[in-house]
């Protein structure tokens, strides 16, 4: 177990050194010239050329990402070409705000989707499991900014229940986090049904059935425990979804996120916050992908880790 | 689900859903059909010119007209025809959609194929390259790179596509690998047949339902990024039409004037919706380790 954690760790550390020279490199080759849009277009050939060395930026790529990779080893992302503050701190400060959207996100796609799905496995083959699997495939099908706009258009804009966007209280936190929850709600319902289907067709549900027990009882206490846990089991693989969704959505409704701040950062070439929201979320993909592989066995003892 | 042997007797709906499941890829092909005609035959079937600001396209207080009358769906902030915008968008959806996956498919299936069937250094080297390509934010990147090349219709595709063939690569990878330990393709390679031989003739027609299910479902997956990519304004750029750049263009405006951000939505949620149904029917169809599992 202790071989095969370090063993993985080690593999991780080499994925995100990988996507820091890739990411790195895109950026160094990318025909938009960060300088240019620092020094203004009034500016001087003179001034240009002393802002690109001030940064750096006249060195070989291989220097500058050495550099880069230094600083990264101390925690230090660099700062930002236009808000002259260090990246690490800019990120800091955008973190809590995703990680509770995140959070909600997964909340609601967990209770939309889980719920969506143990219904229509109870229902099988009936209208209502006809109707959901649809709904599933609406919601998987649906763009997240169409569903941000028309939470917005129906929730805020008409009846106002919820404020158009911003940031702080709870009644601003819910419809950002279903326009985020909707889509994989989709998916875990599928999952779901399957799971509960299966688990349903197990002898020990006929034994529980047996022995007298209430449907509901059977249901509850017997085959959701374990048709869940393979399920829930898969929160950690969705990390990287999400992390695309939240740009999306934090864009829609104004969400002071690092989804915002990568959309601003990409719109005004702010390289350094680029690269560092690119190898903070590959980091937390990395991590979710980490976590699902080592509660797989502790949830199903029959998957042995190798 | 297709194998007639897994009917619960007990159950006789369950045929019955399993038929409506079937019909929904029918109502996903027909909606397909429509849609590519439409696109096809745009000169034909658009009311007006795409990019033509009518003149009487607007109220006289320089409004967008609702749908209804002489604009069937309405009119754009610049008096543009609302229909005809949709109708020659959806070639560009479905252009960016149908090359973007292909791409994603071939370099997908490329790289699944060299991967499995050449174990060694070769498959490791392809496969940790993969494992990479799954650890990046793929939305963000793509946006990324959208934003840095001041896209063209090819320049989005291509973007798409190469944040979009790993899931490919995964899936052909694990079939390939099984497929290049059989016995068939041991006895061809001591009947002496080149590996290229062995690849184009005996694996690859294996792997064909594998791609057909890939490639439908990933059609979905390339109009949504298309969509989103354009929405944000770093994909297709106008004047050319696309769905995602209509409610780019005016999404200002969806408060007083929903028609043009929901319409546009909603034939890229109808599009994305009946590839998904039929790519899900196609598997049940033709992917066999499914067959007599009841998903």
């Amino acid at each position: 177990m202790t071989a095969y954690l370090l063993r993985r760790l080690v593999q991780s550390a080499l994925i995100l050194l990988g996507v820091s020279f890739i990411t790195f490199f895109l950026l160094y080759v990318l025909p938009a010239d960060p300088v240019r849009q620092i020094a203004g277009r009034a500016a001087t050939q003179q001034t240009v050329e002393n802002i690109r060395h001030q940064l750096g930026l006249d060195q070989p790529f291989v220097v500058q990402y050495i550099r880069y990779l230094g600083g990264l080893m101390q925690g230090d992302m660099g700062r930002s070409y236009l808000q002259k503050t260090e990246v690490a701190s800019l990120i800091a400060a955008r973190l809590p705000p995703t990680l509770l959207l995140m959070a909600a996100g997964i909340f609601c796609e967990l209770v939309l989707g889980l719920t969506m799905g143990v219904i229509a496995a109870l229902r099988r083959g009936r209208a209502a499991d006809t109707g959901l699997m649809i709904t599933s495939f609406v919601a998987v099908s649906a763009p997240q900014f169409l569903v941000s706009l028309l939470l917005l258009y129906v929730f805020a804009v008409r009846l106002s229940w919820f404020p158009i966007g911003g940031y702080g209280t709870f009644r601003h936190l819910v419809l950002p986090a279903v326009t985020l929850g909707i889509l994989g709600s989709g998916w875990y319902a599928r999952m779901m049904r399957s799971s509960m289907i299966e688990v349903l067709r197990a002898d020990f549900i006929r034994t529980a059935r047996a022995k007298g027990l209430t449907r509901a009882r059977v249901i509850l206490r017997h085959a959701l425990p374990n048709a869940i846990l393979p399920v829930i089991a898969m929160i950690g693989i969705d990390i990287g979804i999400f992390m695309g969704g939240v740009v999306v959505v934090e864009s829609v409704f104004g969400w002071p996120g690092i989804g915002q701040l990568a959309w601003q950062a990409i719109q005004r070439v702010d390289i350094p916050i680029i690269m560092g929201v690119t190898l903070v979320s590959a980091c937390a993909i990395v991590a979710g992908n980490l976590i699902a592989d080592l509660i797989a066995p502790a949830i199903d003892p029959r998957i042995r880790i190798r | 689900m297709a194998d007639a042997a897994v009917v619960d007797p007990r159950r006789p709906a369950g045929a019955l859903s399993r038929l409506a499941r079937h019909k929904l890829a029918l109502f996903g092909l027909a909606v397909i059909v429509v849609i590519a005609a439409a696109a096809i035959l745009a000169p034909l079937v658009a009311p007006f010119a795409p990019d033509e600001q009518n003149f009487d396209g607007l109220t006289l207080q320089g409004s967008p007209l609702p749908p209804g009358g002489t604009y069937l769906l309405g009119t754009d902030l610049l008096g543009r025809d609302l229909l005809s915008r949709i109708i020659w968008g959806a070639r560009t959806s479905l252009i960016i959609g149908i090359a973007a996956n292909g791409m994603a498919l071939l370099i997908g299936t490329f790289v699944g194929v060299i991967a499995g069937y050449f174990r060694g250094w070769v498959g490791a080297v392809l496969m940790r390259f993969t494992d990479l390509m799954m650890a990046f934010p793929a939305l963000l990147l793509a946006i990324c790179l959208a934003a840095i090349f001041q896209p063209s219709l090819w320049i989005v595709a291509l973007v798409i596509a190469l944040v979009n063939w790993v899931q490919t690569a995964r899936v052909i990878y694990t079939e390939t690998s099984s497929l290049a330990t059989r016995d068939f393709v041991a006895a061809e390679r001591t009947l002496g047949a080149s590996t290229g031989r062995i690849l184009w003739r005996h694996i690859l027609p294996h792997l064909v339902p594998t791609i057909i299910v890939w490639g439908t479902l990933g059609i979905s997956t390339t109009v949504l990024l298309e969509a989103t990519l354009s929405y944000l304004g770093v994909g297709v750029q106008p004047p050319t039409p696309s769905w995602g750049n209509i409610i780019f263009e005016n999404q200002t405006y969806f408060q007083t004037a929903p028609w043009l951000v929901f319409v546009p939505g909603a034939a890229i949620l109808l599009l994305a919706l009946a590839f998904n149904l039929v790519g899900d029917a196609l598997r049940d169809v033709l992917d066999p380790t499914l067959r007599g599992s009841d998903r």
